[in-house]
C-alpha cells in the first residue's frame, strides 16, 4: 500500500543534505510552508541554496533559517521588502549570495526543470542588466534571453488537502510557486492542513498529483498571520 | 494650472478600459484604478500570485490569510474569478493573453523604455518581482505616474537613466499634468489637465512632444 503520509516533522525531514537547493513555497504569507521550514531548522541541514519568491521578514521561518547562517544563497526575485531585516544585514555583510530572477522566470524554470526541459528562451529582461552575460537569440524579430531550468534537491509545500498517493489541493491565492516547486525538487515535503481518504479528491479536483510528492505531514495550524 | 489628483489619473485610466479586458494592475498607484471602472462594465482583474477575477477588499473580520494580491493586502473573488499556480499565471501573461498592464515608473523614454524597478545601478538587491515579465509580455502597457519627480526632475525622458525593466514597451503614458501617447515618432499629448499647456508641459519633459488633441470647437 502506498503512503506517502509521515509520522511527524523528524520523519519528513529525514536524509536532507548540507549543500541541498531547497524550493520553499509561497507567496508572503499565503502558502507558505512554515512547519516545514522550523522542520528544516531543526533538522539541521546546512549550506542551503534557498528558492524563494521573498527573502524572508521578521526573524522567523525563512528569516530565521538565514540568521543561523544555514543558507549560502538565495535565489528570488523580491528580496528587498518591508519586513527583510535579516536579508538586509547579511547581504550587507557579504555572507549571503544573491541571485535576481523576475518572478514569472523563476516559476518557468521550475516549471521547465520538472518538465524536462533545461533551458529555454523568454523575452522577459531582454535589454536589460538581468539577461547580461546571458545567451540572447532573436525570434520573431524580438530578442529573447536564454535562462536554464532550475530543479530542487528538495522542495517545501504547503497544501490545503492532501491524501495518502500525495494527491493535494491549495486553498485560493496559496497555490502559487508551490505546484512547480512540487514538480521541480527530487525530494517533495508537504505540510497540509487536511488529509482525507484516498479519493475523497475527486481526479478533476487534483491541483498537484501524487507523482510529485514523496512526503506528506498533516499540520493543522490555521491562518499563517493567526 | 489645476494637476490631475491620484484618484482622478485613477478615475482618468480607467474610462479608457474596454469591457471584456484582462487587466493587471501593478502595485501602488496602478492598483487604485479598480475602484474606478463602472461597475455596469466587466472588466476582469488579474493578480500575478494566480488570481483573475480578483475583488475588492474584503469587509472588517472578512480576510481570508490564503487570498492575497500581488501586493500582499487581503482581497476577494468576484464569481466567475479562478486560481492558477505562478507558471500558468505568467504564461498570462508572457503568452500575451493580458490585455493590458498598467504600471508605475521612475521614468518612461520616448520609444517607450521603462525603467521601473531599480533606482540606480548600483543597487545590488533591487526587487524586480513580476515588473520585468508584465512589462516584456502584456498586449499594452500604459504607465501611470507623476510628470515629475519628487525634486523637480522631469520622467519622460529621451533614454531612461535608471536600468531598464523592458525595452519599446510602453504605448500609453497617464501623469498628473497630461496623457500621451508612444508613437513611432515619440510622445504625443492626447489630452492636458486643466490649465496646462503645452509650453508648460514642454518644459517639465525632457524629451519632443506632439501635440496630438483633438481640436475643440
Amino acid at each position: 500500500m502506498i503512503n506517502k503520509i509521515v509520522r511527524d516533522m523528524a520523519a519528513a525531514m529525514e536524509g536532507v543534505r548540507d549543500g541541498s537547493t531547497v524550493l520553499i513555497g509561497g507567496f508572503g504569507a499565503a502558502g507558505q510552508p512554515d512547519d516545514l521550514i522550523d522542520g528544516l531548522i531543526e533538522q539541521g541541514a546546512t549550506d542551503l541554496t534557498v528558492v524563494a519568491n521573498n527573502a524572508g521578514s521578521g526573524r522567523t521561518g525563512l528569516a530565521r533559517l538565514m540568521e543561523l547562517g544555514r543558507v549560502r544563497k538565495i535565489i528570488c526575485s523580491f528580496p528587498r521588502s518591508a519586513g527583510s531585516v535579516v536579508f538586509e544585514e547579511l547581504y550587507k555583510a557579504g555572507k549571503l549570495e544573491l541571485e535576481i530572477v523576475p518572478q514569472g522566470t523563476l516559476a518557468e524554470r521550475m516549471r521547465a526543470a520538472g518538465a524536462g526541459v533545461p533551458a529555454f528562451f523568454t523575452p522577459t529582461a531582454a535589454g536589460t542588466k538581468l539577461a547580461q552575460g546571458k545567451e540572447v537569440r532573436e525570434f520573431n524579430g524580438r530578442p529573447h534571453v536564454m535562462e536554464l531550468s532550475l530543479p530542487g534537491d528538495v522542495a517545501l509545500v504547503e497544501a490545503w488537502e492532501a491524501d495518502r498517493w500525495g494527491n493535494l489541493t491549495y486553498r485560493r491565492s496559496g497555490r502559487n510557486f508551490n505546484p512547480v516547486m512540487a514538480m521541480a525538487a527530487k525530494l517533495t515535503i508537504v505540510q497540509a492542513q487536511n488529509i482525507v481518504e484516498l479519493g475523497e479528491i475527486e481526479g478533476e479536483r487534483v491541483v498537484t498529483p501524487g507523482i510529485f510528492v514523496n512526503r506528506v505531514v498533516n499540520v493543522r495550524r490555521g491562518a499563517p498571520w493567526a | 494650472m489645476q494637476p490631475w489628483s491620484r484618484t482622478q489619473m485613477a478615475g482618468r485610466v480607467a474610462v479608457d478600459i474596454p469591457e471584456g479586458w484582462y487587466v493587471n494592475l501593478g502595485i501602488g498607484i496602478p492598483t487604485m484604478v479598480a475602484d474606478h471602472v463602472p461597475p455596469e462594465r466587466e472588466v476582469v482583474l488579474h493578480s500575478e500570485n494566480g488570481i483573475l477575477g480578483m475583488g475588492p477588499a474584503p469587509g472588517k473580520g472578512q480576510e481570508d490569510a490564503w487570498l492575497i494580491n500581488a501586493g500582499k493586502q487581503p482581497v476577494t473573488l468576484h464569481p466567475g474569478g479562478s486560481y492558477f499556480h505562478h507558471a500558468d499565471s505568467f504564461a498570462m501573461i508572457r503568452g500575451g493573453h493580458i490585455d493590458l498592464c498598467v504600471l508605475g515608473a521612475f521614468e518612461v523614454a520616448s520609444n517607450g523604455d521603462i525603467a521601473n524597478w531599480a533606482t540606480s545601478e548600483n543597487d545590488s538587491a533591487p526587487a524586480v518581482g513580476g515588473a520585468m515579465d508584465l512589462a516584456a509580455g502584456a498586449k499594452r502597457v500604459w504607465v501611470m505616474m507623476e510628470h515629475i519627480t519628487k525634486d523637480g526632475r522631469p520622467k519622460l525622458v529621451e533614454a531612461c537613466s535608471y536600468p531598464l525593466t523592458a525595452m519599446r514597451a510602453v504605448v500609453r503614458v497617464y501623469t498628473n499634468l497630461a496623457v500621451l501617447d508612444v508613437t513611432e515618432a515619440g510622445f504625443a499629448v492626447r489630452d492636458l489637465a486643466p490649465g496646462v499647456t503645452m509650453e508648460h508641459l514642454r518644459g517639465v519633459t525632457a524629451a519632443p512632444l506632439a501635440d496630438a488633441r483633438e481640436t475643440v470647437a
